[in-house]
């Protein structure tokens, strides 16, 4: 879980472009949205294509990200439970 | 001031504006399901032009030359415009203006990057195609702002027109369905996989839609009793890039500004044809600058549950639709419409009605933050 | 009534000019990204949101910022502001990134934020957002910068009492180069000094900077 999340911080400044946050910055608990990282609706949609691309989960409702992007721990989490072996 | 001179659609439903506007009485749907991987990998519901009526269509006035299915949706609805109005499309004093968002953006597609020169996916080469096809003098004016560009348009025709840049100009405007657009709305969630229901409680997203629309626009009127243009306006939300605002701002400021120029008040607006795209955002939005504006009880409706969302054509061809409701006297069904979904009381206009029309107003909403309205008005 | 141009800024081959004079230089040649990112720093601005543009819309937001701080635009209520912009590329860098995320259907990933950008008025949207302007829109497409055109418009504008003030002009990125000239322009008694918003003195000093 620890790595998965640590790639996962990487992923994401890569892909929403997040050029002046260090992995670092982000705390695994924290919520994503509407806090520091400045993302929006655009990045939640990113973040799907993150899933698919990435990890091969298709999210069929876009309702669906609110709770599993709440965070990064959060996210690892959903990965986890549904990645195909 | 400044006059409707003629009109033209192309979509799904026709090749003519009274082609497009008996279907639309007749409460057709031109949206269905497409199966087709140049498009999508998966299945879609979209309007599409007929491809052999168009080439049909087409050969009947073409000479010589090859042309972008764009290009010949862009001709023929222009023609047809042309031959209805009292211009001269040779003269100095007729500009063409052309509204579109991606224009020939299927020649980016592998398999026909080598079919036209390697400009024709510009803007402004296709400005210059319609142009030279047509031998207007003036060098084409192309918009491109997202979803209002065939509102805005117009507007910047009337504002031309009024300030005696031109005497006459030719707003025409278009867009084609290709996987380019597809897939982008596809990246956004945005599109419905049923035949989109704007302002319904179970809508559920759009349903793209191609086809050109044509509005000659001029000083002059055809005849006695022509419609006049009024007004117009656009405004930004400041908002968001891709989410309309949530307080409907840009879209109450575009109609405001247009009912200032207009010098019309909400009691006079009889009719409203709105942007109506059908996801949750617009329609919602689009209820509260309504209801901001004192309109609340104005019959509104939106054609985009017949033949989609048409981007570049769509305020071309939707206010095409309600100048002819103007001249009939009639409120066409929103199709699509069951039971209303927004928060803001709306009069959606769910059987087709006579009701005396003199003083109409067409929104539009877009990508970008954009807003534009206009407002269209019986001289007697 | 006569609006003229109060402030301008041109951006290319790695240099930002502001009222024609040098305002800032990269050292050295860079990428357009890394470019704009140097200018981005120099401006010392906070704003999260330049870095998910795409480059188009970082270039004319870059020179609509270096205008603005000139511009004292807080004097005009924002729904009379203006933004008319030009260019002849419209987005096309932009449409073959999104083109080529879609070409290979074993590689499909049409990315949202790629594609929100292939439409050129959503720099006016950037600009717009950033400093609340809530006028007249408009994003049009020329082979070369019409200078008459936007001058007649946008004069139009003024005359029909639909703007106060407004940003106008051209801003182009190809494959190979890029190019911004963004001006402020409004109806203003006490800037007789200032060049008239007309065809010549767009055209005047457009060129001012050529190579």
């Amino acid at each position: 879980m620890e790595e998965l999340i640590e790639q996962l911080k990487v992923q994401i400044i890569e892909q929403l472009n997040l050029e002046d946050i260090e992995p670092d910055d982000i705390d695994p608990e924290d919520p994503l949205f509407g806090n520091g990282l400045g993302l929006d609706s655009i990045d939640a949609l990113e973040l799907i294509v993150l899933l698919e691309k990435e990890y091969g989960i298709k999210i069929e409702n876009p309702k669906d990200g609110q709770k599993i992007f709440f965070s990064l721990k959060s996210m690892a989490e959903f990965i986890t439970e549904n990645q195909k072996n | 001031m400044v006059f409707f001179q003629s009109d033209n659609i192309i979509t799904s439903l026709g090749f003519s504006t009274s082609e497009n506007y008996t279907a639309l009485i007749s409460g057709d749907v031109g949206i269905k399901p497409i199966n087709d991987p140049n498009f999508y990998p998966e299945p879609f519901p979209a309007s599409l032009v007929n491809t052999n009526k168009l080439a049909e269509k087409f050969a009947e006035i073409n000479r010589s030359g090859s042309f972008t299915r764009l290009e010949k949706m862009l001709i023929l609805s222009i023609q047809d415009a042309l031959i209805q109005a009292n211009i001269d499309i040779k003269s100095e004093r007729t500009a063409i203006i052309l509204s579109t968002t991606k224009g020939n953006i299927d020649l980016l597609e592998p398999e026909k990057q080598n079919q036209f020169e390697k400009e024709r996916v510009q803007l402004w080469q296709l400005g210059k195609v319609i142009r030279n096809y047509f031998n207007n003098p003036n060098q084409t004016i192309v918009l491109s702002n997202a979803c209002i560009s065939g509102v805005l348009a117009l507007n910047i025709a009337a504002t031309l027109i009024s300030s005696s840049r031109y005497d006459h100009i030719v707003v025409t405007g278009g867009d084609i369905v290709s996987g380019f657009v597809v897939s982008g709305f596809m990246s956004f969630m945005s599109l419905s996989p049923k035949p989109c229901k704007p302002f319904d409680k179970k809508r559920d997203g759009l349903s793209l839609g191609e086809g050109a629309g044509t509005i000659v626009l001029s000083k002059d009127p055809l005849k006695a009793g022509s419609i006049a243009y009024i007004g117009g306006g656009s405004a930004n939300d400041a908002n968001h890039i891709s989410g309309p605002s949530r307080t409907g701002e840009g879209s109450y400021l575009a109609v405001k500004k247009a009912m200032k120029e207009a010098n019309v008040s909400a009691e006079e607006i009889d009719y409203i044809s709105a942007h109506g795209t059908a996801t949750d955002y617009n329609d919602e939005m689009e209820s509260l600058a309504i209801n901001r504006c004192g309109l609340t009880d104005v019959p509104v409706n939106s054609f985009k549950g017949n033949w989609g969302h048409t981007l570049g054509a769509a305020g071309l061809v939707e206010t095409a639709v309600m100048l002819h409701e103007m001249q009939e006297n009639t409120l066409i069904k929103s199709a699509g419409f069951n039971e209303l979904g927004v928060s803001k009381p709306l009069n959606v206009i769910t059987k087709n009605q006579s009701a005396e029309l003199n003083t109409c107003l067409k929104m539009a909403s877009g990508f970008g933050g954009s807003n534009a309205a206009l407002i269209a008005k019986k001289i007697k | 009534m006569q609006a003229r141009i109060k402030t301008y800024c041109h951006i290319k081959d790695n240099k930002v000019y502001l009222n024609g004079q040098l305002h800032f230089e990269s050292e050295g040649t860079l990428s357009i990204k890394d470019f704009l990112k140097a200018v981005y720093k120099h401006l010392n601005l906070k704003y999260t949101k330049f870095y998910k543009m795409d480059e188009i819309s970082k270039l004319g937001f870059l020179a609509s910022e270096v205008v603005l701080e000139h511009a004292n635009n807080e004097r005009f209520d924002e729904s009379g502001i203006g933004v008319v912009l030009s260019n002849s590329q419209s987005t096309l860098v932009t449409d073959k990134v999104h083109q080529v995320s879609i070409n290979d259907s074993a590689n499909y990933y049409p990315s949202p934020s790629v594609f929100v950008y292939t439409l050129p008025n959503i720099m006016i949207g950037e600009i717009s957002i950033k400093h609340k302007f809530r006028g007249e829109n408009a994003f049009y497409i020329f082979e070369h910068f019409n200078t008459e055109f936007i001058s007649d418009y946008i004069n139009s504008l003024f005359t029909d009492q639909k703007i106060n003030a407004c940003l106008g002009g051209w801003v182009d990125q190809s494959a190979e180069n890029y190019e911004a000239f963004v001006y402020w322009t409004e109806i203003d008694g006490k800037t007789e000094n200032a060049p008239e918003h007309t065809e010549e003195q767009i055209k005047r000093l457009y060129e001012i900077i050529l190579k």
